[in-house]
């Protein structure tokens, strides 16, 4: 064949077709490990001292409040009879009559409430509703703002306008006043909700805390939605989505397995990141009164509870506060991690 | 620009509407009557104070009445508080919880911002850390324990300060702490973050190669751009503190709106419960607005759509 000189015609030879020897193989081999998006975030993740501590941190909160109080041997409604108030430590006269017979009495950590309730349990119940409080609040925000987002980001043009509008509506909605309201109006439709058969499920969990769901799912997953919405107004351009569409694959299955399992590390930071912020909400109900139902405590309700005996009694204060301090704080650090490792665009 | 602001100001008229009707039927789902709990009122006393209020007319038609005088700026009589409107009751404990709000944004701003430059300066050294630090520990407590914590130590434990009320300037220190604790530790992280932003900017480095002072640079360069996320929260946070936080007034027993709005719902006084909803509601709501429309018109690089 004539060779143009400027041509980049590659001068191949037969040899050049024949297999490949095992030598050659060997070198293609890849040798490393390939690292997958959750490896590599782990990794960054394990490297972080902060966020390693706040898990340790969180992890310890939840054996004290979920499993501790299976060993405990007292009940956080039962109340012992020349047991008010005692300070952390301290033993009533029956129960000091009590170990000088011989008995094993177990010490009131934390001391007892006015009402002769140990206190420590009291707490570990009370992180337990906090903590039960934030994980499905966020839950419930998670599943309704990621859909919300992601339908309208999928179906865009006048959905979208009109979804859209609707979240900007709730978004400049005054939250604090609408719980209040909303807390107050839903008490009664709920206590007869649990007169009714198949419903006694209301009366155990509270009207109060079912309350503070339905405001949670009212009023909080617009900030998840407009977070889904704009990864997933990105993402539905990208070729896979049209390959997906081009294979038949129907609308909800392209959103359930490809939009929203690639925005998984937005979602993810954004959804550590709405725990901390569900517990402070349901603390400052529970202060205000309109948490949960007496006799269950929650952080916020202990911390209200203990304000009048502040003066005598100021450790009964001092210990919910600082605890839900700590939870916040180590579910933001957390967040800050993971967000560093999953979504390092977003760091700073 | 007009088009916008047009737009913006449609959709909150939208959402006061929206606000307004979903507390009218909200709150007359709430069980309960504004006359029931006054004792030794005869049921024939009831009906003819119902009747005076409208209150036996039937819930739609209430609804209509109740917008209609509203929308030409008549929000009734309370129910409870004989002889006062509902407007001279939101206007004399509105600048009660302006002022405590008012000197607690201000007190935010003044530490907040200087402190993130600060941090943002020094990145890395250990002033950073320890803004830092202090900041993260500032949003993790709710202001509940802030005020309990304040009012143990420095109320009751060292007898500083007065506990309860207004009555001198001493009174304003802890519920302004309180109030100020959060918002401080949040616009120091934001001050923080948009500073690192613009110090790593080209024009800084361009203002740096012409020579300028270093007191001009961060004034006029760095400062001016670095503000602005600062304003959009400072705008919604204004509305929220000036309309007084439910918990701190609870907790210093300041009268203010925030009190009275739990206490009108306790007492179900109606006409002041819309009435104060529809206030506190309309002002954070136009808050914001104000602040998006301020926003665009600072930051020309934001498109107006």
């Amino acid at each position: 064949m004539k060779q143009n000189p400027i041509s980049f015609q590659l001068k191949l030879s037969p040899e050049d077709f024949l297999p490949a020897t095992e030598e050659e193989k060997q070198s293609q081999v890849v040798m490393r490990e390939s690292v997958s998006f959750w490896k590599d975030g782990m990794r960054r993740l394990l490297k972080n001292k902060v966020a390693m501590v706040s898990i340790v941190v969180i992890l310890l909160v939840m054996i004290f409040s979920f499993i501790v109080p299976f060993f405990y041997p007292y009940s956080y409604k039962e109340q012992m009879k020349g047991a008010n108030n005692l300070a952390p430590m301290e033993y009533s006269e029956e129960e000091q009559a009590r170990i000088e017979a011989g008995e094993k009495v177990f010490p009131h950590i934390f001391g007892t409430d006015k009402m002769g309730r140990d206190y420590a349990i009291r707490v570990m119940m009370g992180s337990r509703i906090s903590l039960l409080v934030g994980l499905i609040a966020t839950g419930i925000i998670l599943i309704i703002g990621s859909a919300y987002g992601s339908i309208a980001a999928f179906f865009g043009g006048w959905v979208d306008l009109v979804m859209m509008r609707i979240v900007d509506i709730i978004y400049t909605v005054p939250d604090i006043l609408l719980i209040v309201l909303l807390s107050f109006a839903l008490k009664a439709p709920l206590q007869n909700l649990k007169q009714v058969a198949g419903f006694g499920w209301v009366g155990i969990v509270g009207e109060n805390l079912i309350s503070i769901f339905i405001v949670f799912a009212l009023l909080y997953w617009v900030g998840m939605a407009r977070m889904v919405r704009s990864q997933v107004l990105m993402l539905k351009e990208s070729e896979y989505v049209t390959a997906a569409r081009a294979l038949g694959v129907g609308n909800g299955r392209i959103i359930k397995k490809h939009l929203l399992t690639n925005c998984i590390g937005t979602l993810i930071v954004t959804t550590t990141l709405q725990i901390p912020s569900s517990i402070f909400t349901e603390s400052f109900l529970s202060f205000l009164g309109m948490g949960v139902a007496v006799p269950l405590p929650s952080l916020g309700s202990l911390a209200s509870d203990a304000i009048n005996g502040m003066n005598t009694y100021p450790y009964l204060l001092f210990i919910p506060a600082l605890l839900i301090s700590l939870i916040i704080l180590s579910f933001n650090l957390l967040g800050d991690g993971l967000r560093d490792a999953f979504d390092p665009k977003l760091k700073n | 620009m007009p088009k916008y602001i047009a737009k913006r100001l449609g959709l909150a008229v939208i959402t006061i509407w929206a606000v307004a009707t979903i507390t009218f039927f909200l709150m007359n789902m709430v069980p309960g009557g504004p006359f029931l709990s006054e004792k030794a009122i005869s049921p024939q006393a009831t009906a003819a104070l119902e009747a005076k209020y409208g209150l036996d007319k039937p819930l739609l038609q209430q609804y209509l009445t109740y917008m209609w005088d509203s929308l030409h700026g008549d929000f009734g009589d309370s129910l409870k508080q004989r002889g006062r409107t509902v407007m001279s009751i939101i206007l004399m404990k509105f600048p009660v919880s302006a002022r405590v709000g008012g000197i607690s944004v201000l007190t935010s701003l003044l530490i907040g911002i200087p402190l993130g430059c600060m941090a943002a300066f020094k990145r890395g050294k250990f002033l950073d850390s320890l803004i830092s630090v202090v900041a993260t520990c500032g949003i993790a407590v709710p202001s509940f324990v802030i005020c309990t914590l304040l009012l143990y130590f420095l109320g009751v434990n060292l007898k500083l300060l007065p506990t309860m009320g207004l009555a001198s300037w001493k009174n304003y220190i802890m519920p302004v702490m309180a109030l100020s604790f959060y918002p401080t530790a949040y616009i120091m992280r934001l001050m923080r973050s948009s500073m690192l932003d613009v110090l790593g900017q080209d024009y800084m480095r361009t203002a740096k190669a012409k020579g300028v002072s270093g007191f001009r640079m961060l004034f006029k360069h760095a400062l001016r751009n670095a503000v602005l996320p600062v304003i959009t929260y400072v705008g919604p946070m204004l509305a929220y503190t000036v309309t007084g936080s439910f918990v701190v007034e609870k907790i210093f027993t300041i009268p203010g709106l925030g009190g009275e709005f739990i206490s009108a719902i306790n007492g179900r006084d109606y006409t002041l419960i819309m009435g104060t909803t529809i206030f506190l509601a309309t002002l954070i709501i136009v808050m914001n607005v104000a602040v998006d429309i301020v926003y665009k018109i600072v930051d020309p690089r934001i498109k107006l759509k």
